[in-house]
């Protein structure tokens, strides 16, 4: 498979006893803007610092543009941008001396490229005119910039992008989504962790989500929203019969919220779940069906402060 | 690529205050027994200091003097400790090492610039200190330890030979202060506990009772660099000192190597 950006597999990192990151099987196909969605503390930046070669992995094994790493991290590093974490510079050089300081840091260096590569990275994030202001004085929004002028010093073949409109206003924002689809139009893949998820369908081709350290569910963005087509949801007096009578019926995903079961159909027949639930003498008081958004398979899958029947 | 490194340092206004302080020393000294008047009678005060209004150079013997049981060692700790820590600290350490710079060679990266620091450093103290005794006193002939009588020339020569002795003598604390910024993300501990290094081998080499340890000391002959002012010039405790040097770098550079390589970059 050479047509995976980023290929993971059983990919574990372990601290102390937890598995912080769990086996994790990542396909980041070329050419994608793959959302890497999931809760804060989900393992999420733990996976982007193993793949940068900044954290080694417990287990598991992984491939950057087709090479394996860490091996070929010499090789395959500079054709990666990358934003973790935030950014971070130097605080008492300007903006343009830390990416010189930073670009200078390789071993291919490119010198006589680098002060028109460090200007047309500036020009694209819309920093040129703070070039020469220290990063001391930077606003939240300007340091977010700079951080995305250093991913993108090089031609890139592969971004990885760790919340880029953090700290962004409005305008900012968009800015920086647009850069992002100029990006991917251009052919770099671009691989965006975010928990925004107005971000990932507005931007993203596939969706990876992460949860607990372990990848729940893995596709493109049509695939997940449209999986089961629809979501049932079933209000009720008897939550746990309910929730026994559908897992009978093979639906994997269901959801307990108060007095309202909610099941992704997996193609299941809505009144086909009426009548199994009726025999098994559920009380149902109402039973409807909707399309579900990428928000609720975000939550049925995650689970974030929802999933109280566990 | 070093000189990016090296104007990363030097750049940072905390480099160059440490910097001024150090040059100052010798000046105040100077300046000191300038308007005191006379010098202090012969024996009394540091080494070389009876000599200053003699000779305007030995000023920069006196700085170093001065300066090497304490403020040198605080400046190439706090330098040493925020090598790795200060950039963990920061946040830039993940940046620059997906840069790609491999960690070895950023460690070798630092640890030239930590060398250099440790000569800058060191002449500062001796050019100030050369500097403000021409002006403020008569210069001629250097009288060595020996008696024997050096031409200024030589004189000075020597004095910068001594000088390259200091710097020499800095390397090993500051290899141990970048094995120590390889253990946490905060500078000012790497700071602090380099510093303690310091200070507890000077302790340790306080207490007679311990003389059979005090040759294994980083410290203990530090001062031994005042032997290129004899006549001849006496090597002994020169070498020794240079090889207790080499052995703490040696081991430390080693470690910090073994640590780095290693550790996990969570910051």
């Amino acid at each position: 498979m050479t047509d995976l950006a980023i290929e993971t597999t059983g990919l574990t990192k372990r601290l102390g006893h937890v598995a912080v990151v769990d086996h994790v099987d990542l396909a980041v196909p070329r050419g994608s803007v793959y959302g890497f969605l999931g809760p804060n503390g989900s393992g999420k930046t733990t996976t982007i610092r193993m793949l940068l070669g900044l954290v080694w992995p417990t287990a598991g094994s992984f491939r950057l543009l087709a090479e394996p790493m860490p091996a070929a991290s010499a090789r395959v590093l500079p054709q990666v941008g990358a934003l973790v974490e935030g950014p971070a510079f130097y605080p008492w050089l300007t903006g343009g001396q830390n990416l010189r300081r930073l670009d200078a840091a390789g071993l291919d260096g490119q010198r006589k490229t680098r002060a028109a590569r460090i200007d047309a990275a500036l020009e694209k994030v819309g920093l040129a005119a703070a070039a020469n202001k220290r990063y001391r004085a930077y606003s939240l929004g300007m340091k977010q910039r700079l951080g995305l002028a250093a991913a993108l010093l090089r031609p890139r073949n592969l971004l990885i992008l760790d919340e880029p409109t953090n700290g962004m206003d409005p305008q900012g924002t968009r800015e920086i989504r647009n850069l992002i689809r100029e990006l991917a139009s251009e052919g770099s893949t671009v691989f965006l962790s975010t928990h925004l998820l107005s971000e990932v369908e507005q931007l993203c081709t596939h969706l990876g989500i992460i949860s607990v350290g372990k990848v729940v569910a893995q596709g493109s963005i049509d695939e997940l929203r449209g999986r089961g087509d629809a979501m049932l949801r079933v209000e009720t007096t008897d939550a746990d019969n309910a929730v026994n009578v559908l897992k009978g019926l093979g639906l994997d995903t269901v959801v307990v919220t108060g007095e309202v079961v909610s099941a992704q159909l997996d193609g299941q027949m809505p009144e086909e779940c009426n009548r199994a639930l009726v025999m098994a003498g559920v009380g149902v008081r109402s039973l409807t069906t909707d399309r579900r958004s990428l928000e609720d398979a975000f939550l049925a899958l995650t689970g974030e402060g929802f999933d109280v029947a566990g | 690529m070093w000189l990016a490194e090296f104007g990363l340092l030097f750049r940072r206004v905390r480099t160059r205050v440490l910097l001024l302080v150090l040059a100052a020393v010798p000046v105040a000294v100077a300046v000191a027994v300038r308007i005191s008047g006379e010098g202090p009678s012969p024996g009394q005060g540091p080494r070389f200091f009876d000599q200053i209004t003699h000779n305007g150079v030995f000023a920069a013997l006196v700085g170093l003097t001065v300066t090497l049981p304490f403020f040198l060692p605080l400046a190439v700790a706090i330098i040493a400790g925020d090598s790795v820590a200060g950039e963990a600290n920061l946040g830039t350490l993940r940046y620059v090492l997906s840069r790609p710079c491999g960690r070895t060679r950023l460690l070798v990266l630092k640890g030239t610039t930590l060398t250099l620091f440790c000569f800058v450093a060191t002449f500062a103290v001796g050019l100030a200190g050369l500097i403000a005794g021409a002006i403020l006193f008569p210069i001629g002939d250097v009288t060595t330890l020996s008696g024997t009588t050096l031409s200024l020339a030589a004189g000075t020569l020597r004095i910068g030979l001594a000088a390259v002795l200091v710097a020499l003598s800095l390397l090993g604390l500051a290899a141990i202060g970048m094995f120590i910024s390889t253990l946490t993300d905060a500078p000012v501990g790497a700071m602090a506990g380099t510093v303690g290094v310091a200070v507890l081998s000077g302790v340790l080499d306080a207490v007679p009772a311990l003389s059979w340890l005090h040759p294994f000391l980083l410290t203990h002959y530090w001062l031994s660099f005042g032997d290129v002012l004899r006549s001849p010039v006496y090597w002994n405790q020169i070498v020794l000192n240079l090889i207790v040097q080499a052995v703490t770098v040696g081991i430390f550079a080693a470690a910090a190597w073994a640590r780095f390589t290693s550790k996990d970059v969570l910051a």
